[in-house]
């Protein structure tokens, strides 16, 4: 394991500019998500530390060394694929070891068979060693994706959306295990993906990518409660947070021209005695809690709402905000 | 009515139609092959009953046509026949019973050899070529690539035979006619640019995550497309090998032109064996026969990777 850096790298395919100056440290040991939606450049930084891609300007330095011009083979990292990960020619066995049996690692076999074994029953796998990888339900398939990776100890593992294909159930399963697995064995992870509960479960670090460009990186917490941007607070949160102009509610800082209101900045009371009144135009059961559609002055706002409260379609609500976020003309953050 | 949907099978036919379709099936299978029953019937006639009209289906078999397809005969008086010694095994026999004696071993079997190798040669070098150049188009950025690829296949737009005259003087002149090397290269520049095109279609479809994990986890970009390209391009490989070989083996019109002697192959040797008063028809029919062995045989090993790779890739896995 080792530090990972990424300094100023810039990269475009054609005319598309994938990343502009991106800059990034991952500590030893350090779980970092990049979040963001697609084609925002996630895929391609991390194609560029596995050196499957080479940056227009900038450099990559691991474990202090530049390795910016060498071949994938010679940068010592491991790479979980969003799919197509296994070969379907081999078993489940021979996809695992195909890494330890590079013709430039020379593993003997008694250690890359002990070595497989270990990470199979890390993973719940060592019972499909023999077969074929395409005998696999999705989740083994994608255990044994990530299996392939870790049973090398590289500097850094690369993760591209791990566990995007599989179904909610298994996400949920998988995301629990990545992250006890990467605890257990102090492992370096970048991990790439668009779904901000893996983000907000697993990093340590979280970085926000939006056209390219790094938005706001920090701890999870960080990034929920002070977000540098408006498209940073859009990234999380659940019901999305709610962007509404400053004109529609009073006490905004100067230059505000957004308010960023999310479930927890907005009470909700019957009758018109808030700062705004609105009107409920659909509800949501989704069992412990409600989502409650409302209309603010011709503006859709989405909050959560307590199912007992018993709001129905048609009622009319009053809303108060409770120390909304701030955002100016051009999106960024104005401190209230 | 309820039946079992498929991607593929919207509704899974009825039991008329299935029927229906698989008589059409047989009746075209038996229109296709009776010039092969024909052709192998006649092998076994003698030379008076391959002639005979109205044509006979029934016969007496007889090997004389495998006989003289790998002997020649002289004719000789009775007298001198008499003064022989017992006939000298089955062929003996039966040129004998002709007024004549076998004389030696015929040109069939090193022509058939010449086949075997110029066919397969120029097989396994027409799929090597075509498989590494198919891998450079479909995963490397070549610059006019699109250009390239369609000059590839222009060169199968006019029949061989029309550049027939100008490779016999090139050949003429670098001493390559009548030599089985030169057959060999010329098989293969007509069978290349099949191979480029059917297997890029089959890499196209290799996605290429699989080379870039190989890459990742320490093989060279080489040992990548042996270890993890290749495996998967088996059935695209074995599909073009086929059609290579079919066009290599049955070639006829530059095997006339450009092989006399030495690198002759089977092709233009089969309808010349002459025998007794004009052709020998069953000896015809016998060296056809076992020309069809080969890729009989070839096709049959090969068969499990023909039926999807004659869909050129079409079938998802």
């Amino acid at each position: 394991m080792a530090e990972v850096e990424i300094v100023s790298v810039s990269k475009a395919f054609g005319r598309t500019q994938a990343l502009s100056d991106l800059s990034l440290t991952i500590g030893n040991g350090e779980f970092v998500a990049l979040l963001g939606p697609t084609g925002a450049g996630k895929t391609t930084a991390l194609r560029l530390i596995a050196g499957l891609e080479q940056p227009d300007k900038g450099s990559i330095r691991i474990d202090g060394r530049d390795v910016t011009g060498d071949a994938p083979a010679d940068r010592d990292v491991a790479f979980v694929f969003q799919q197509y990960s296994l070969y379907p020619h081999l078993t489940v066995f021979e996809n695992m070891a195909f890494a330890l049996r590079a013709p430039t690692r020379r593993v003997p076999e008694a250690d890359i068979r002990a070595k497989v074994q270990e990470i199979a029953r890390l993973l719940h796998i060592e019972t499909k060693l023999d077969n074929k990888a395409t005998q696999l339900s999705g989740g083994q398939m994608q255990r044994v994706a990530i299996g392939r990776a870790l049973v090398r100890s590289p500097s850094i593992y690369l993760m591209d959306e791990p566990l995007s294909s599989l179904d909610a159930k298994l996400r949920g399963e998988l995301r629990l295990e990545l992250k006890r697995i990467q605890v257990d064995l102090g492992a370096t992870i970048l991990y790439v993906t668009h779904d901000q509960t893996e983000a907000m479960t697993m990093a340590s670090r979280i970085g926000v990518i939006e056209g390219g460009r790094l938005m706001q990186i920090g701890t999870p917490r960080e990034i929920y409660e002070n977000p540098v941007n408006a498209h940073v607070a859009a990234r999380l949160g659940q019901p999305a947070i709610n962007l509404l102009p400053a004109a529609l509610f009073g006490g905004a800082p100067a230059g505000a021209e957004t308010i960023g209101a999310r479930t927890e900045h907005l009470t909700i009371a019957r009758g018109a005695d808030g700062d705004v009144s609105a009107t409920v135009k659909r509800v949501e059961h989704l069992g412990d809690q409600s989502h409650l559609h409302l209309d603010v002055g011709g503006r859709p706002v989405v909050t959560l709402a307590d199912p007992e409260a018993g709001f129905g379609a048609g009622d009319v609500v009053s809303l108060r905000l409770n120390k909304p976020l701030f955002f100016d003309a051009r999106g960024w953050r104005v401190a209230a | 009515m309820t039946s079992a949907t498929t991607a593929h099978s919207v509704v899974e036919p009825s039991a008329t139609t299935r029927r229906f379709a698989g008589s059409l099936v047989i009746l075209y299978a038996i229109i296709t092959m009776i010039p092969l029953v024909w052709i192998m019937l006649t092998a076994f006639k003698s030379p008076d009953d391959a002639i005979s009209y109205p044509p006979k289906v029934m016969f007496k078999p007889s090997l004389e046509g495998f006989c003289n397809l790998f002997t020649t005969r002289s004719r000789q008086t009775p007298e001198f026949i008499r003064s022989l010694g017992p006939p000298q095994g089955m062929c003996d026999e039966i040129a004998r019973s002709r007024n004549m004696v076998v004389a030696g071993p015929s040109n069939y079997v090193p022509r058939f050899i010449n086949s075997l190798i110029i066919a397969f040669g120029s097989t396994v070098l027409a799929v090597a070529l075509g498989t590494l150049s198919a891998y450079g188009f479909s995963r490397f950025r070549v610059p006019l690539k699109d250009d390239l690829l369609f000059f590839i296949l222009s060169t199968r737009m006019m029949p061989p035979i029309a550049v027939a005259i100008p490779i016999y003087l090139m050949y003429r002149t670098v001493g390559l006619s009548d030599t089985r090397l030169g057959m060999i290269l010329l098989y293969t520049s007509v069978n290349v640019s099949l191979a480029v095109w059917l297997l890029k279609g089959f890499i196209d479809e290799i996605p290429r995550e699989y080379e870039e994990a190989a890459m990742i986890d320490g093989y060279t970009r080489f040992q990548a497309f042996v270890k993890v390209v290749l495996p998967q391009a088996t059935t695209g490989i074995a599909a073009t090998a086929i059609f290579c070989l079919i066009f290599a083996w049955n070639e006829y019109a530059f095997a006339v032109l450009l092989t006399s002697g030495n690198a002759q192959t089977a092709p233009p040797f089969i309808p010349i064996i002459i025998g007794e008063g004009g052709q020998d028809w069953p000896a015809v029919a016998a060296g056809t026969t076992l020309f069809l062995v080969p890729i009989v045989v070839f096709t049959v090993l090969l068969r499990k990777h023909l039926l999807r790779g004659i869909t050129f890739g079409a079938v998802r896995k």
